[in-house]
């Protein structure tokens, strides 16, 4: 055992995993968090606290893991290389293994002129492949980037993100092997809504044995509306929304309603595809939707599966 | 090569305004190339503000003079004549120059009209493209010899992304994804296994982030 913590019992136990996110708050009420945290709890093995998503500034993951860990739900630390270097990275590693989180997700981040300080300086002083070998060797060596011994080595379930809808297509199995290669235990997939992409995707991953040795969650997300539908197909990069998709929540009377439907059945099929371990459910500023989508598609958190034998 | 962008003319004016006696220096080097410092530039800036200056009823002179190179003391020691009485250097070099130039004729305020912006080279015509950053420590021989460093918003190691969409970069649509050029490049080399070696992390202490650097060529220095 990497963690000992329900994410890698319930993936080690090859029970399907389901795991939502929550974005901390742009400010300092940790009521905020404590009230995504109901929301969720229950409803998922764990759940990923974002860092500075798409670089705007929020609570820091840390302390927003701290306090869901507090509610009893156990977080997925999110981190990305824009802002830090591999000082304040390993610094930052201890101190959250320290406060109990046991779920580290590496990644390089959203560029900086996406956010609300597009004049920042990024950092990038390691890229995503890089952080996660430093994270698996302060583990496992375990030694600091520079080699020197880490007195008592943090307990970490190793994470990463991996995008089948990214350019060019045919690399995109290929950098998640090397991902795999650096040390990650579990990946968490972009939202999938091409769900035949998604299988081409995962055939490769196969034949380059990357899912016998890390678990994949399929990314999964609700739409809101067809606004939003739209938004994501066009402006987002790296985003494959389906016509089929589009029209569908354009045809909605409940767009809401039809968007968790759209989710539902999304799930039911990557569940289905050879090596998906489990469904990652991105359900932001929406966290009660996942209470939904867990229920219609009949999906209960593994660990719970595996408390009831 | 090093490509220098002019400062907007507005800010030219406030550093300039105060001043009586000016010697605008151009640089008939890189900025000669891409068409904003050398000698004509330099002149065009210098009529200008005369304009200006006449406009707001500033006195003074307005000279302009160009050397071959400002960051070669060989070349700026031609101009101990011109500095001559001058209040203020204006310098339309990259900004190698004005520093050059600050510290060879220490009694004289040295300003600079331009901002260095990069180095690159044309890719389209008259539009300058950043290929390099000094980084210290090129890498390019493990990447099709396109440069990952200064070409990706970035400056990933091990490939694209997942923001990385036909070609282009997450940042925008303008903009070139160079991890795309680096696959493609590798694949029509036969060498895309080579994409799958980890690199990194980097020494970044080969660049900046070491601190100042300086380089003597061994046997050079007599
Ligand atoms: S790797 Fe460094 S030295 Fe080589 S081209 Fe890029 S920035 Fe320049
Ligand atoms: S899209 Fe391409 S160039 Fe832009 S940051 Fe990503 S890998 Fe680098």
């Amino acid at each position: 055992m990497k963690s000992g913590f329900t994410l890698e019992r319930v993936l080690g136990a090859g029970a399907f995993a389901v795991t939502a996110e929550l974005g901390p708050p742009k400010g300092a009420d940790p009521q905020v968090i404590i009230d995504k945290a109901a929301l969720l709890k229950g409803h998922a093995d764990a759940v990923n606290i974002t860092d500075n998503q798409t670089a705007i500034v929020r609570m820091s993951s840390m302390a927003a893991a701290r306090l869901v860990i507090e509610q009893g739900l156990e977080p997925i630390m999110q981190m990305t290389c824009r802002d830090r270097n591999r000082l304040a990275m390993q610094a930052d590693i201890l101190g959250a293994a320290a406060l109990g989180v046991r779920n580290l997700l590496c990644l390089t981040g959203d560029h900086q002129s996406f956010g609300n300080h597009p004049k920042s300086k990024g950092v990038y002083d390691l890229d995503s492949v890089t952080l996660i070998k430093m994270v698996k060797d302060m583990r496992d060596v375990p030694a600091f980037e520079c080699g020197d011994e880490v007195e008592t080595p943090p307990e970490l379930f190793i994470g990463a993100a991996a995008n089948p809808y990214a350019d060019p297509f045919p690399f995109r199995a290929v950098r998640l092997a090397k991902k795999v290669e650096a040390g990650i235990d579990f990946v968490q997939t972009q939202i999938i809504y091409n769900v035949e992409k998604f299988e081409q995707f995962m055939e490769q991953c196969r034949e380059l044995g990357v899912t016998e040795r890390c678990r994949i969650l399929a990314g999964v997300a609700p739409l809101k509306s067809a606004g939003m539908a739209k938004y994501m197909k066009n402006r987002v990069a790296g985003m494959d929304v389906t016509d089929e998709v589009v029209e569908r929540m354009s045809a909605a009377d409940d767009a809401q309603d039809e968007g968790i439907d759209i989710c539902v059945e999304i799930i039911k099929r990557v569940r289905e595809v050879d090596g998906v371990a489990g469904v990652h459910i991105m359900a932001v500023e929406w966290e009660e939707a996942v209470a939904e989508i867990t229920s219609r598609a009949g999906l209960e958190p593994g660990h719970k599966v595996l408390q009831d034998g | 090569m090093i490509v220098a962008k002019p400062k907007p003319f507005r800010k030219i004016k406030q550093f300039t305004d105060p001043y009586e006696n000016i010697l605008v220096v151009g640089c008939n080097t890189c900025v000669a190339v891409c068409l904003t410092g050398g000698e004509k530039e330099a002149e065009q800036l210098a009529s200008k503000l005369r304009l200006h200056r006449r406009h707001q009823g500033l006195g003074g002179t307005v000279d302009t003079i160009t050397v071959l190179r400002q960051c070669e003391h060989e070349y700026i020691d031609e101009l101990k004549e011109a500095v001559e009485g001058r209040d203020l250097i204006l310098s339309t070099a990259c900004n190698i120059g004005p520093q050059a130039l600050a510290e060879r004729y220490e009694d004289v305020r040295v300003v600079p009209a331009m901002n260095t912006n990069m180095l690159g080279m044309v890719k389209e015509h008259q539009t300058w493209t950043e290929y390099c950053v000094a980084c210290g420590d090129c890498v390019i021989q493990y990447t099709g010899g396109l440069c990952p460093i200064a070409r990706c918003a970035k400056e990933l190691l091990n490939g694209p992304c997942g923001g990385s969409q036909d070609g282009r970069c997450e940042i925008s649509p303008d903009v070139e994804c160079v991890w795309q050029s680096i696959h493609d490049k590798m694949v029509r080399l036969g060498m895309a296994d080579d994409l799958k070696k980890i690199l990194g992390p980097r020494n970044w202490s080969w660049s900046k982030h070491g601190g100042p650097r300086t380089f003597s060529k061994e046997g050079f220095k007599p």
